[in-house]
């Protein structure tokens, strides 16, 4: 038993040291692998627990576990992170739902005495935990299904909203919360239906939580679940003791809320009104006048305009991931790089669609590293930019956030695209952007749209060029 | 007494947790997501011990769930993390 303790510790000491790595990028690979190797010990010691009696469920578990996230790992693309994280998120929630009830399970067959085995934790503890565990990972299970949803088009990405609706949320949490002292106050009698029904009050919850948030905040959300499925683990780890479930769960869980806020920040926004704004729904209706009209081009016509261009600045949203458009846009980069133009790369904290999408789908296009550049690095350069060119960004460079304070989106920090002396717009059609809000960039008179799908006119402009 | 130092590593490993991420660039954003995620599906040492614990038909089949969504959680994690972090790598040098 000692020796079991001793190497979660070795573990947590493993998983510190991963996560301080991931922090840079260089060591990040090898952060990613210590952590990994802590996981590894923890899970093998386990099975040296006083506890366990048999093994042969235990490796099918596993083996099953393992070859689905293996397969999934394998095959996604890297324009699909965003749900497969979201969808991870989720199991790692359901399987401390799952934790809980098994131990549950186990309390009612062994009796109280025989399971706390003069252990140190009283029924009344353990069974807030339990609670706990199931509350947090049933709302991370269904809110991350969910999220899984939207973020891979199978449900519609905009809020889905109704009169009443934080009403019934906030119902729902109470009833989960009367279940709840309701199940931790009959400790002896162990009422099964109560703890039941408040697993599917919280499932419920998870659902109907994520429902009203759109699209574009789901970095926001992501960054939340992340942390959720941590204080879940954490929350498993006070049911049956374990100090490392614990250790690792509390520090993804406050590193998923630093990430949350470092969200919100980027959209000049806070936690609550992501979550409870519904933003996006109620936009619609207070359009502001708009003066000027969008002027659509083609790419030849931009062809001449980039071939006589001194410095180019790329900016990417999600438009580039749902065009898959980011080999193409490295290659158009590295033609104008040849061409003697400067390029750069301006990334918006919450372009896309979780926190850093856009530079993981870079690093896959092998953009070199010295184009990328943060927001607040390229906006002093832009006025002195002779192309701004958008591929699928909308919110994220609408001017409206600095200069009409009756936007919803105003005080955003935004990128200044507009400021550059020409500004091309790749977008799929004339629609507004997730949050429905009009771009005021598209009607400024140094701004061209070009219509179409991003890797289609990308690549044409490409083959001007090698003509 | 145990439970009160479980509740005491539980605090520190928050403050710990918070001072580890305040300064990672935004281009790690997405990996330092997946991998801590990752880290998330330590869940599955819970797993192990109920589903080897269980003492009914019912635990196990339950214990064996929470196992299976812990395992895919775990190694689907580092490895989709790894392969990201890969495609940093070769850029950096």
């Amino acid at each position: 038993m000692d020796f079991v303790n001793f190497a979660y510790i070795i573990a947590s000491v493993l998983f510190i040291f991963g996560i301080k790595m991931l922090g840079s990028a260089s060591t990040a690979r090898r952060g990613n692998q210590i952590s990994a190797l802590g996981m590894l010990i923890a899970l093998v010691v386990t099975l040296f627990d006083r506890n366990v009696l048999g093994y042969g469920w235990i490796a099918v578990g596993l083996a099953i576990g393992a070859g689905i996230g293996f397969f999934l790992a394998k095959k996604v693309e890297m324009t699909g992170m965003p749900e497969l994280v979201a969808l991870f998120n989720g199991l790692g929630g359901l399987a401390s739902v799952f934790v809980g009830w098994a131990e549950f399970d186990r309390i009612k067959k062994l009796g109280w005495e025989e399971y706390l085995d003069g252990g140190p934790a009283g029924p009344t503890f353990i069974l807030i935990a339990i609670f706990f565990a199931v509350l947090i990972g049933g709302i991370t299970f269904t809110g991350s299904i969910v999220a899984y949803l939207k973020l891979s088009g199978k449900m519609g990405g905009s809020p889905t909203q109704f009169a009443g609706q934080k009403l019934v949320n906030a119902g729902l949490l109470a009833v989960a919360l009367i279940l709840g002292i309701v199940f931790v106050v009959t400790s002896q009698s162990l009422l099964g239906g109560v703890f039941v029904a408040a697993i599917l009050v919280c499932l419920l919850l998870g659902v109907m939580g994520v429902l009203p948030i759109g699209g574009g905040d789901m970095p926001v959300v992501i960054a939340l679940l992340n942390s959720l499925s941590g204080l879940a683990a954490s929350a498993a780890g006070f049911v049956i003791l374990n100090n490392v479930l614990i250790v690792a769960g509390c520090l993804v869980g406050a590193s998923g809320v630093i990430l949350t806020f470092i969200m919100c920040k980027a959209m000049n926004r806070t936690l609550g009104n992501v979550l409870f704004g519904g933003f996006g729904a109620a936009a619609g209706g207070s359009q502001q006048a708009v003066e000027g009209e969008m002027k659509a081009v083609s790419a030849q016509d931009a062809f001449y305009v980039l071939e006589a261009a001194q410095s180019v600045v790329f900016i990417p949203g999600y438009g580039m991931a749902v065009a898959q458009a980011q080999h193409a846009v490295k290659e158009l980069a590295a033609i104008l790089e040849d061409n003697g133009a400067d390029v750069k790369f301006a990334i918006h904290p919450v372009a896309g669609r979780m926190p850093g999408h856009m530079n993981v789908l870079l690093a896959e296009a092998d953009v070199p590293y010295e184009q990328l550049a943060e927001m607040d690095d390229v906006n002093p350069i832009l006025g002195s930019t002779d192309v701004a060119f958008i591929i699928g960004a909308n919110d994220v460079v609408n001017p409206a956030a600095c200069d009409d304070e009756t936007s919803p989106i105003y005080g955003m920090p935004i990128i200044n695209a507009h400021e550059a002396k020409t500004v091309y717009c790749l977008k799929r059609g004339q629609g507004a952007g997730f949050s429905g809000l009009v771009n005021t960039l598209f009607f400024r008179p140094n701004t061209r749209m070009i219509y179409g799908d991003a890797k289609e006119t990308i690549t044409s402009l490409v083959a001007e060029f090698k003509d | 007494m145990e439970i009160i130092l479980l509740i005491f590593t539980f605090v520190l490993a928050a403050f710990l947790g918070f001072e580890l991420i305040q300064k990672v660039p935004s281009q790690l954003h997405t990996p330092l997501m997946s991998g801590s995620n990752a880290i998330s599906g330590i869940t599955v040492v819970g797993a192990i011990i109920s589903t080897g614990a269980a003492q009914s038909v019912f635990g196990t089949v339950i214990g064996v769930l929470a196992l299976i969504a812990a395992t895919v959680n775990v190694v689907g994690g580092y490895l989709v993390t790894d392969r990201m972090l890969a495609m940093f790598k070769k850029k950096s040098s």
